[in-house]
């Protein structure tokens, strides 16, 4: 890696959170730059709240150091800080009504009264809440709420934006309609953004960039193709979509193409790695870059033969479950480009997949 | 209809179901411990006195039907200025004693709410301690204490407080703290302080802590927080400890009497004298009807508040 021209806009720093022997953040480095919106993902416990916590001032890093625009954040404390959150709960002052609510911050800044009307006023529309801003929280449905508790955090113009599970409150539909509209209203204001989720999707939807953490480590950052199509491991393989991992050993390394002999085919690989032969290394194959065929394809490579044990139709895809010789069951998507398959598969069928060499990730830790 | 029938629809009707019914035990409670007696109590106000009993309010004599109430008393307690004057003194002391129990149980219950969850009962425990010996004891205790020699007064001699008490006339002389307004409400605030702490404590110790991390995220320092999150979500605690203070206190009679002094006369020591030194009852009866009403008032502001916060929850 080229060492950065200028320092990043956010730098967190070799950060370590001990909770009393346990660090629920273990060495976290993270350059976010300006404008960026920034996921961290990963599943429940893994310290992605202790981590915006200490990012809000709520709590203090062990060791390490926060930077925002090359200022120190340590020992500043939250109300100095030029960071806004969103909380999970919203944690709205329930005996304040919504325009009171937003301009809590602003108020707290000194503003004048005539100005913190107005930008109340410019934040109830751009959170389309107008008619609502003499209502008290608890007389709006939760997605309004949420929009509530975005507006009070963009409404002092914060250098950085904290969303912790923005949209965990909300049902699976709302939350999806959701998503785009956020993102929207935050390259409306331009702010830097750190959000944190467990959902997937979410991060995958709204951030430029994903973080995948699992027991306080960072195990890959990227953008979301990035992590999807090259995971740097097993965990962050299995954790982002579905796939079909395999284990296997090394037999051929070439600079361009190598080959994994695993139970139940041979890979060939077309890229190379770094790695020697007769390693033990793992093979990623993707469901939807899997083909299912009745005829045993062409070649010694990159396919398997099974009896289809499940079937699962999606409307615009169908997903098969071939259990092979081996024992593994292999997931696989086909989407249904055509109304009708002409030789439609059923359960207990034998088939062949396949997939092209630049489909497979080989992983080797 | 057949009984069968009659029964089923009773069974069916609100009336019976058990909703109701749980709904209904404390308005029972109400009307009989609470409704009945006042209305007797208001009886007993407008009737005439005879020697050993009242007349019956309604009489029929020669085909006459006569209700007769005799309001003299209340124009008499209208009249008189005394009344008035005493009236006044019991809100003054109430009021003020539901003050420093406010100035002294606030910021108790907030650092027992904000204290470690595991010493929260034992301090909760301390609160309640006092209950466990008798209250007359307790406030005959104060007697001895501020009286002459009493450590708390030479305490407050040494402080040079007497200066400051005298100053604002709550005392009589220097040195001299006891049969004064300042021991009255001292120990009266001595006695009502729990009242206060118990449903402060359960107020703030429900109160949503995120709420506080929320305030300083958006650039409140901690005391802004405290003055513009805390103490509004809390006013219903406020409400509810002041009413339980400042109702009992205006009727207090065992305080004033061991306590107070030549100045402190309060309403609970007018009924006293009515019922059981001039024996007329009538007048008694009164007395206590207009000290209802002027307790009713606050407690009706403190429902619809009630109400209110419940609106809110919800
Ligand atoms: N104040 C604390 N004291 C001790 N341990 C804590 C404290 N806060 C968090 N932890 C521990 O640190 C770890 C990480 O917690 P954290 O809340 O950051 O998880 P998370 O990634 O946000 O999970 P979730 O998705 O469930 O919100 C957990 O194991 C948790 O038990
Ligand atoms: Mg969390």
């Amino acid at each position: 890696m080229v060492a950065s021209q200028a320092p990043a806009f956010l730098q967190i720093k070799d950060v370590v959170k001990d909770f009393s022997g346990v660090k629920a953040v273990n060495h976290v480095s993270i350059d976010i730059a300006k404008g960026e919106i920034f996921a961290l993902l990963g599943s429940s416990g893994c310290g992605k709240t202790t981590l915006l916590r200490m990012l809000a001032g709520f709590s203090s890093p062990t060791s390490g150091k926060i930077i925002l625009n090359g200022q120190d954040l340590e020992g500043l404390p939250p109300y100095l800080r030029p960071i806004n959150m969103m909380f999970q709960s919203y944690a709205l002052f329930p005996h304040l009504s919504v325009e009171e609510n937003i301009a809590f911050g602003l108020k707290r800044d000194g503003m004048p009264k005539d100005q913190i009307a107005e930008r109340v006023e410019k934040m109830l529309k751009l959170v389309q809440l107008g008619k609502y801003a003499k209502r008290k929280p608890h007389q709006l449905s939760g997605g309004q709420q949420q929009r509530v508790a975005l507006a009070r955090s963009l409404a002092k113009r914060p250098q950085l934006l904290l969303l912790d599970e923005p949209l965990g409150a909300l049902d699976k539909k709302l939350r999806e309609e959701t998503q785009i509209e956020l993102v929207n209203i935050i390259e409306q204001v331009g702010v830097t953004v750190v959000m944190v989720t467990h959902d997937q999707e979410e991060a995958m939807t709204m951030a430029s960039r994903i973080a995948i953490m699992s027991e306080g480590n960072i195990l890959q950052i990227g953008a979301p193709s990035e992590i999807y199509e090259t995971p740097a491991n097993r965990f962050v393989a299995d954790f982002i979509g579905n796939v079909n991992l395999m284990d296997g050993t090394l037999i051929d390394d070439n600079p361009d193409h190598v080959i994994v002999e695993c139970a139940d085919c041979k890979h060939y690989v077309g890229h190379g790695i770094t790695g020697t032969e007769g390693m033990a290394v793992s093979v990623a194959v993707r469901p939807e870059k899997i083909h299912v065929t009745r005829e045993k394809p062409d070649g010694e490579y990159n396919h398997v033969r099974g009896t289809i044990k499940d079937m699962v139709y999606f409307g615009s895809h169908t997903v098969y479950h071939i259990q092979l010789g081996s024992g593994l069951v292999f997931k696989i998507s086909e989407s249904n480009v055509s109304r009708h398959r002409d030789d439609p598969l059923t359960w207990g069928d034998e088939v062949w997949a396949s997939w092209t060499p630049l489909s497979q990730v080989v992983l080797t830790q | 209809m057949s009984p069968q029938a009659v029964l089923t629809q009773l069974r069916n009707s609100k009336l019976l179901s058990g909703r109701s019914a749980v709904i209904g035990v404390p308005y029972v409670w109400l009307l009989v411990f609470f409704l009945l007696p006042f209305l007797i109590v208001l009886k007993i106000s407008v009737s005439e006195m005879e020697t050993v009993h009242f007349k019956d309010l309604l009489t029929y004599k020669d085909g006459l039907l006569q209700l007769t109430l005799k309001f003299s008393n209340y124009e008499f307690i209208a009249e008189d200025p005394l009344y008035f004057k005493v009236y006044l003194a019991s809100l003054k002391y109430a009021a003020a004693t539901t003050l420093f129990c406010l100035l002294i149980g606030y910021p108790f219950s907030y650092f027992m709410a904000r204290a470690k969850p595991s010493i929260q009962p034992a301090l909760l425990m301390m609160v309640m301690l006092p209950f466990w010996t008798s209250f007359l004891l307790r406030v005959y205790a104060w007697k001895g204490l501020l009286g002459e020699n009493g450590w708390v007064a030479n305490l407050l001699e040494w402080l040079h407080v007497d200066h400051l008490l005298l100053a604002l006339g709550v005392i009589p002389a220097l040195g001299k703290f006891m049969n004064s307004p300042f021991s009255l409400v001292l120990g009266m605030t001595y006695t009502y302080l729990p009242f206060m702490i118990l449903p402060l404590y359960a107020n703030l110790a429900k109160m949503d802590l995120r709420l506080l991390e929320a305030a300083a995220d958006l650039g409140a320092t901690p005391w802004t927080a405290f003055w513009k999150v805390t103490v509004p979500l809390s006013k219903a605690g406020i409400i509810a400890g002041s009413m339980l203070v400042f109702i009992p206190c205006v009727g207090e009679f065992v305080i004033p009497e061991l306590l107070g002094g030549p100045e402190t006369l309060m309403i609970g020591r007018v009924l006293w004298d009515e019922f059981f030194s001039n024996n007329d009852w009538p007048m008694a009866s009164s007395v206590a009807v207009v000290m209802i009403l002027l307790i009713i008032v606050p407690l009706a502001i403190f429902n619809k508040y009630q109400a209110e916060a419940q609106e809110a929850r919800s």
